[in-house]
C-alpha cells in the first residue's frame, strides 16, 4: 500500500519543477485551506443524498454497535459478579464423629494458615436451628432421632487467596485434613460464570473482528460506486495535473464521514439500549438488595468505539481508492 | 519545447499509430499537425502529455525526457501543458468558474490568486459575465471556449489542442483560432491538430502533416493553400 497524501512541498524544491517555478502565495496555508474544503465539500456530497449516506451510515453503525453492545453488556456482569467474588468462602464439613474440643482446635490452627482471613464455626445445633428456620421443615426434622447436620467451619479467605489458582491449592489442603469431611467452594458458580464471561468477551471480539471485515466491505463497495460515478471527472483532473493524492482525498474523507456517522450511531444506539435495560436492572438488583447499576459507555469505550469507527471507514475507502482509481487514466 | 526523436507508437493491439517521427517544435513557436482521419494525430499529442507512452524512440518536453518520467510526476508534467480537447471535457457539476479553477486548485494556488487568475481568463475568452453559469448552459462554442480559459488559466508554457474547432462554424473556428494566436504571441508554445484545411490555410504557422502514421511534410499552412 501506498502512504497516505503527502503535503507538497513548494514545487521549486522539486526537480521536475524547476522550469519556470511559480511559486504562488502562501502555498502552505492554501494546502490546509484545500483539505477542509474537501473535507466539507465531501460531506455536503453525502448530504445531496441523505437516504442512501444514512443507509450505508446506518449498516455501519448497526455493525459497531453488535460488538460493543456486547461487550458493555458482559462489562457489566462482570462487575457485577466479581462483588460476589468478595464474598467467596469455604464451608468445611466436619466429620460426625469429631468432638467440638477438636474443632475448635482445628479452627485455631486454620486462622494461622496463609491467605485465611477469618473462620467462623458453626455446631451441629446451631446449624439444625439455621436450617430450622429457614426451611420451614421443623416438624420433619423433629421426627428424626438425630441431628443429621455436620458441624462447619466457615472459612473466608484473604483477597489475595481469591484468585482461583490460589483457591484451588487452599481446597486441595483443606480436603487433606483429617477431620475434614467435604471442603466445598460456595462460590464455584461465580467462577464458572466468569469463565463463561471471558468465552463470552472472546466471542464479542471474534464478532468485532468479522464485523469490522463486514464494514470494510460495505464502506469499500461503497466508495468504489462513488469512484465509477465520478469516472469522467476523475479522468478529467488526471488530465489538469491531478496528483493520486489530490484524486484520493475526497473518497478518503467521504469514508472517514461514512465511519464517523456509523460510529455516532453505534453510540446512540448502545446508549439507548443501555438506558432501556436500566429502569429493569435496577428493579431486579432491588429485589436482590443490591447496589448495581448498570454502568453506562465510559469515555475510553466511547472514544475507542469513535476511533475504530472513522478508522475502518478509513481503511474501507482506501481499500476501494487503491484497488479503482488507479485503473482510472486518460484514453 | 517538444522534440520527437524517431518515435514509433505501437498500441497494444499490435497496430502501429506512428512510426520513426522525428521534429523539433521551439518554445515560443505555433505549429498545425493535420492528416487523414487515422493518420496519428491524437496519438502524437497524446505521447506529449504523457497519456500514452512512446514504443520507440524519444519525447522531450521542454527539455525532459519523458521516456525517463516516472509515473508519479506525470501530474506535474501535465500542469506545464494546457490541453484543450476537441469533447471539451468540462466537469457539468460545477459553474464556469469553477471548472477553470480546477488546475489552480490542483497546483495549490491561493485563494485570493485563484480568483484573479480565473476572471483574467474568462476575461480572455469573453465569458466574463457567464463565470456562475453551469456548462450545460452553454453553447457549443462558449463552452469550447471555457475548455481553452482552463487550459491557460494556470499559464502553461505549452498549448495542445486537438480538434479544437470540430463542431464549430467557420466564424466561431476563426474566433477560436484567434485566441491561440494571441495566447502564442505572448510566449506561449501552441500545437494545434485539426484537418480543417480551409481555416489554417488563411493562416501562417508551422504545419506537420501526418500519413499512415508517417511525418511525410514539415512546412507552412500556406503552401496548403498554393497545394489546393
Ligand atoms: N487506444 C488505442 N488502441 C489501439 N489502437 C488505437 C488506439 N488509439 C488509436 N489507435 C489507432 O491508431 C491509429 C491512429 O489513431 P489517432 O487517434 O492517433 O488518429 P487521428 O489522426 O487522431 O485520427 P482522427 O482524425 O480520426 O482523430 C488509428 O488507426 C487508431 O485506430
Ligand atoms: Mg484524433
Amino acid at each position: 500500500m501506498k502512504r497516505p497524501a503527502r503535503k507538497p512541498r513548494p514545487r521549486a524544491a522539486e526537480p521536475e519543477a524547476r522550469a519556470k517555478a511559480q511559486k504562488p502565495r502562501g502555498r502552505t496555508n492554501a494546502y490546509f485551506t484545500h483539505h477542509l474544503w474537501v473535507l466539507v465539500s465531501s460531506l455536503g456530497q453525502l448530504w445531496r443524498t441523505p437516504f442512501s449516506t444514512l443507509m450505508t451510515a446506518m449498516v455501519i453503525g448497526i455493525a459497531l454497535a453488535l460488538p460493543a453492545g456486547l461487550y458493555v453488556l458482559l462489562n457489566n456482569v462482570q462487575q457485577l459478579s466479581s462483588g460476589w467474588e468478595d464474598s467467596a468462602q469455604v464451608s468445611l464439613f466436619i466429620e460426625r464423629d469429631v468432638a467440638e474440643k477438636r474443632i475448635l482446635a482445628l479452627a485455631d490452627r486454620l486462622r494461622n494458615w496463609e491467605g485465611v482471613a477469618e473462620v467462623r464455626y458453626i455446631s451441629r445445633e446451631q446449624a439444625l436451628a439455621e436450617f430450622r428456620e429457614l426451611s420451614g421443615f421443623g416438624d420433619a426434622l423433629d421426627s428424626l432421632a438425630e441431628n443429621p447436620l455436620p458441624a462447619v467451619l466457615v472459612l473466608r479467605p484473604t483477597p489475595a487467596q481469591a484468585e482461583p489458582a490460589a483457591m484451588g491449592r487452599l481446597l486441595e489442603r483443606l480436603r487433606q485434613l483429617d477431620a475434614v469431611d467435604q471442603a466445598q467452594l460456595d462460590m464455584e458458580w461465580v467462577r464458572r460464570l466468569n469463565g463463561i464471561i471471558e468465552v463470552g468477551k472472546r466471542g464479542a471480539l471474534l464478532l468485532g473482528v468479522l464485523l469490522a471485515m463486514a464494514i470494510l466491505l460495505v464502506v469499500g463497495n461503497t466508495i468504489r460506486l462513488t469512484i465509477f460515478a465520478r469516472r469522467e471527472e476523475i479522468v478529467i483532473t488526471k488530465l489538469i495535473g491531478a496528483t493520486n493524492a489530490f484524486i484520493r482525498r475526497p473518497f478518503l474523507y467521504t469514508g472517514f464521514w461514512y465511519g464517523l456517522m456509523g460510529a455516532l450511531i453505534a453510540w446512540l444506539l448502545v446508549v439507548g439500549f443501555l438506558i432501556l435495560l436500566s429502569g429493569p436492572v435496577t428493579q431486579l438488583s432491588f429485589l436482590y438488595d443490591s447496589q448495581f447499576r448498570l454502568a453506562g459507555l465510559d469515555l475510553v469505550t466511547s472514544l475507542s468505539l469513535l476511533l475504530s469507527g472513522i478508522t475502518l471507514g478509513l481503511a474501507g475507502s482506501w481499500l476501494a481508492v487503491g484497488r479503482h482509481l488507479q485503473a482510472i487514466e486518460p484514453e | 519545447m517538444i522534440q520527437f526523436d524517431n518515435v514509433s507508437k505501437r498500441y497494444p493491439g499490435g497496430h502501429e499509430a506512428l512510426s520513426g517521427v522525428s521534429f523539433h517544435i521551439q518554445p515560443g513557436e505555433m505549429a498545425f499537425l493535420t492528416g487523414h482521419s487515422g493518420a496519428g494525430k491524437s496519438s502524437l499529442l497524446k505521447l506529449i502529455a504523457l497519456i500514452e507512452r512512446s514504443s520507440r524512440g524519444q519525447v522531450f518536453v521542454d527539455g525532459q525526457n519523458l521516456s525517463r518520467l516516472k509515473n508519479r510526476h506525470i501530474p506535474h508534467l501535465r500542469r506545464k501543458i494546457g490541453i484543450v480537447f476537441q469533447s471539451h471535457n468540462l466537469l457539468f457539476d460545477r459553474t464556469v468558474f469553477d471548472n477553470v479553477a480546477l488546475p489552480l486548485i490542483i497546483a495549490g494556488y491561493h485563494q485570493s490568486e485563484v480568483g484573479r487568475r480565473v476572471r483574467a481568463a474568462l476575461d480572455k475568452v469573453g465569458l466574463l459575465n457567464r463565470d456562475k453559469a453551469y456548462p450545460i448552459t452553454l453553447s457549443g462554442g462558449e463552452q469550447q471556449r471555457v475548455g481553452i480559459a482552463r487550459a491557460v488559466v494556470n499559464r502553461p508554457p505549452l498549448l495542445l489542442a486537438d480538434e479544437p474547432t470540430g463542431n464549430l462554424d467557420p466564424a466561431l473556428s476563426r474566433e477560436i483560432m484567434g485566441l491561440f494566436e494571441e495566447f502564442n504571441r505572448v510566449g506561449v508554445s501552441v500545437l494545434i491538430a485539426t484537418h480543417d484545411h480551409d481555416l489554417i490555410s488563411r493562416l501562417d504557422h508551422r504545419l506537420l502533416t501526418l500519413s499512415g502514421g508517417r511525418l511525410v511534410r514539415d512546412g507552412r499552412t500556406t503552401e496548403l493553400a498554393a497545394s489546393a
